[in-house]
């Protein structure tokens, strides 16, 4: 117990909570953004893939870190197309294009690693975003630096979330996106394409799952690892379900899960750590999404026409 | 531009549109090969020949599909009923997980009779694997797909942990890797001397099974009524949320014996590495075989050629492996928008 009250008073555990949130945070507001559109993409895991390997590699080439980002969130938006264009017009199955969208996108991360480095036994390191210190707000006690010393992508990530909200609740575009979601016969009847909607959607929002896998290896680390993503894009899944597809809760979502992330981290070098197998903890935060799920599937308020294709002159 | 249904597609309209997305799927994976530097058509060639070249080619690919009728008919049973089990790696490391305790120490001395007593052990565990998200599903109607998935992370954890822990081989050397079975307690081969055990037969004859249970069984005729319209199946007097759950004790049971029929039959213990996500590999030989139990036998030894072939392939051509998975998902997608479009038209306006 005075161990995880020690963990709880490191201002480092609230910088390392808040670190492993944000690449949750853009995914996140990905997913939340094709599922208020009516659309459930399963493709994330693979767009964070894409997302992690694109950027890396295009900063390696010389790209600067903020060409990364960019080639990462075109690289998602491909694939977001992709998915759009099989799953809106022509209406097939969401989950087996989801799925079929996430096997293409790794294999295609990894079959252009080998071509770009086919012999390196490790990838190259490059030098990843610095923190960055907003002068005063960092010396705020506990919770300064873990919200006002990190990377430029951390705020970039706090930002989505306020840009997303204002668009989708403050906007007329917003209210058409989410009204596709809901009723998209009322939408037609409005007289705006449901199709362009949807795959607007489904094509940003894969821009922003991306930019979350590049978040890994442009922030997080300095280097693309196979396997890095290694089940986050499912994750944030289960946190757009917990934030009951609203930004702001999905946003406490992922700071809360990534809280947890970061405590069993630092539990493991604890006593405690000594008596429980390490594979106990890594386990925690899918057990902890399913629990989510659990806890929120009664209050739930699903997009009402979430995952069901929309078709011109159909009742 | 909208879709229009096709009341009764033509028969050129069934097996044109699949074709060319086997042929579009051919065209992109010669760029890929280009684009490695290869010669297209040759390296396509090794594949095949690297697959079916040979005897030794022909037997390592039919070992290959083993796990993969498995788990593509666990995935088949499932989807047909619109149960989106996405968890088959989780259930297969189960039924290994349980393949192996019994075929170490429980059931070691009995010979050849325990194998059926493991088999059955295995496909328990599975099930029970499963049962898990499908009661999350009808009960607090908890979208299985993520937790299916999420189970996957949480069971090759569990297998770490056991192969470091309680199940770790004594005379392993370092490896994480379980004790070996009792010599008596492999699946024998088919004909001594050739490289494919019995697994392989069992996949058949639960292949057979499986189309016998959907085309002659009130359970069959349940489930695909249910994965159509459940409201319409409620409605008709079924008991939706019991057939779910009879699914996923089939689907379930199923993944886990590619579980057993991998350790039982092939290598003999548990590892880490086992499965090289024969679980999600599954989905793609399912929806290839369009959920039919007889035409996944035809689909796994498909895509088993095409592993088993790029490898050899990659070796010869140095074209990189995984060009496998990506003319695997490129197939798969292309294969879903063919039948999408032998079901309907599109339409301008």
């Amino acid at each position: 117990m005075m161990a995880l009250f020690e963990i709880l008073l490191t201002s480092s555990f609230w910088v390392a909570a808040v670190r492993i949130a944000s690449p949750l945070i853009f995914a996140t507001m990905g997913e939340l953004i094709c599922e208020r559109a009516g659309v459930l993409n399963l493709g994330i895991e693979g767009i964070m893939v894409i997302g992690a390997f694109s950027g890396w590699m295009a900063v390696y080439l010389g790209a600067g870190l903020w060409g990364g980002v960019a080639v990462a969130m075109m690289a998602g938006m491909l694939f977001g197309l992709l998915h759009a264009t099989l799953t809106v017009p022509f209406g097939l199955s969401q989950h087996v294009v989801g799925l079929g969208v996430t096997l293409l996108a790794a294999s295609t991360s990894y079959f252009a690693y080998r071509l770009i480095l086919p012999e390196v036994t490790s990838p190259p390191k490059i030098e990843p975003f610095q923190p960055f210190e907003i002068p005063y707000l960092v010396d705020i006690p506990l919770f300064g630096p873990a919200f006002f010393a990190q990377t430029a992508l951390t705020y970039a990530a706090f930002g989505t979330v306020a840009l997303t909200a204002l668009i989708l609740y403050r906007t007329p575009l917003g209210l058409a996106i989410r009204a596709a979601g809901e009723s998209p016969n009322a939408v037609a009847a409005q007289g705006l394409s449901v199709t362009g909607l949807r795959m607007g959607a489904v094509i940003v929002g894969s821009g922003l799952m991306a930019v979350g896998g590049a978040f890994l290896t442009l922030s997080a680390f300095s280097s693309f690892f196979f396997e890095m993503v290694n089940g986050r894009g499912w994750i944030c899944i289960a946190l757009v379900v917990f934030g009951a597809w609203k930004p702001g809760k999905a946003l406490l979502g992922a700071l809360l899960f990534a809280g947890f992330d970061a405590l069993q981290i630092r539990l493991q070098q604890t006593p405690i750590g000594q008596v429980v197998p390490y594979q106990m903890f890594l386990m925690a935060p899918y057990i902890l999404s399913i629990l989510a799920l659990i806890l929120m599937s009664r209050r739930a308020s699903v997009p009402a026409a979430l995952m069901i294709p929309y078709n011109k002159g159909e009742r | 531009m909208r879709l229009e249904p096709i009341a009764n597609p033509s028969l050129a309209r069934r097996l044109g549109f699949p074709a060319l997305a086997l042929a579009a799927t051919v065209i992109i994976a010669s760029l890929l090969a280009a684009l490695a530097g290869a010669e297209p058509f040759g390296t396509l060639g090794l594949i095949v020949k690297g697959a079916a070249g040979s005897k030794f080619a022909l037997l390592e690919t039919l070992n290959r599909a083993t796990p993969l009728i498995f788990t593509g008919l666990a995935i088949a049973v499932a989807f047909r009923a619109k149960l989106w089990n996405i968890g088959a790696e989780a259930q297969l490391y189960a039924g290994a997980i349980v393949t192996v305790i019994l075929g170490t120490s429980a059931l070691s001395g009995m010979g050849g009779f325990a194998l059926p007593i493991m088999a059955l052990g295995a496909m328990v565990a599975g099930a029970v694997i499963l049962l898990g998200p499908v009661i999350l599903k009808t009960r607090f109607g908890v979208d299985e797909v993520v937790t299916t998935l999420l189970f996957n992370f949480i069971m090759i954890l569990l297998v770490s942990y056991l192969l470091e822990g309680p199940m770790k081989d004594p005379m392993g050397m370092g490896w994480p890797k379980s004790a070996p079975l009792d010599r008596d307690l492999r699946l024998p081969r088919i004909v001594t001397g050739l490289r494919l055990h019995w697994g392989f037969a069992l996949a058949l004859i639960s292949a057979m099974l499986i189309w016998l249970v959907q085309t002659r069984t009130t359970l069959g005729y349940e489930m695909r009524a249910v994965g159509q319209n459940p409201q319409a199946a409620r409605f008709a007097g079924i008991p939706v949320n019991l057939v779910l759950v009879k699914t996923a004790l089939l689907s379930g049971g199923l993944a886990a014996l590619a579980g057993f029929s991998e350790v039982a039959g092939l290598k003999g213990h548990l590892s880490l590495d086992l499965s090289p996500g024969f679980g999600y590999t599954g989905i793609i030989v399912a929806m290839l075989a369009l959920l039919h139990p007889l035409g996944v036998v035809v689909t796994a030894i498909f895509v088993a050629g095409i592993f088993v072939g790029a490898d050899s392939m990659s070796r010869a051509a140095g074209v990189p492996t995984y060009i496998a998975d990506m003319l695997l998902a490129t197939a798969l997608l292309l294969m879903v928008l063919a039948i999408g479009l032998t079901k309907f038209r599109v339409v301008r306006g």
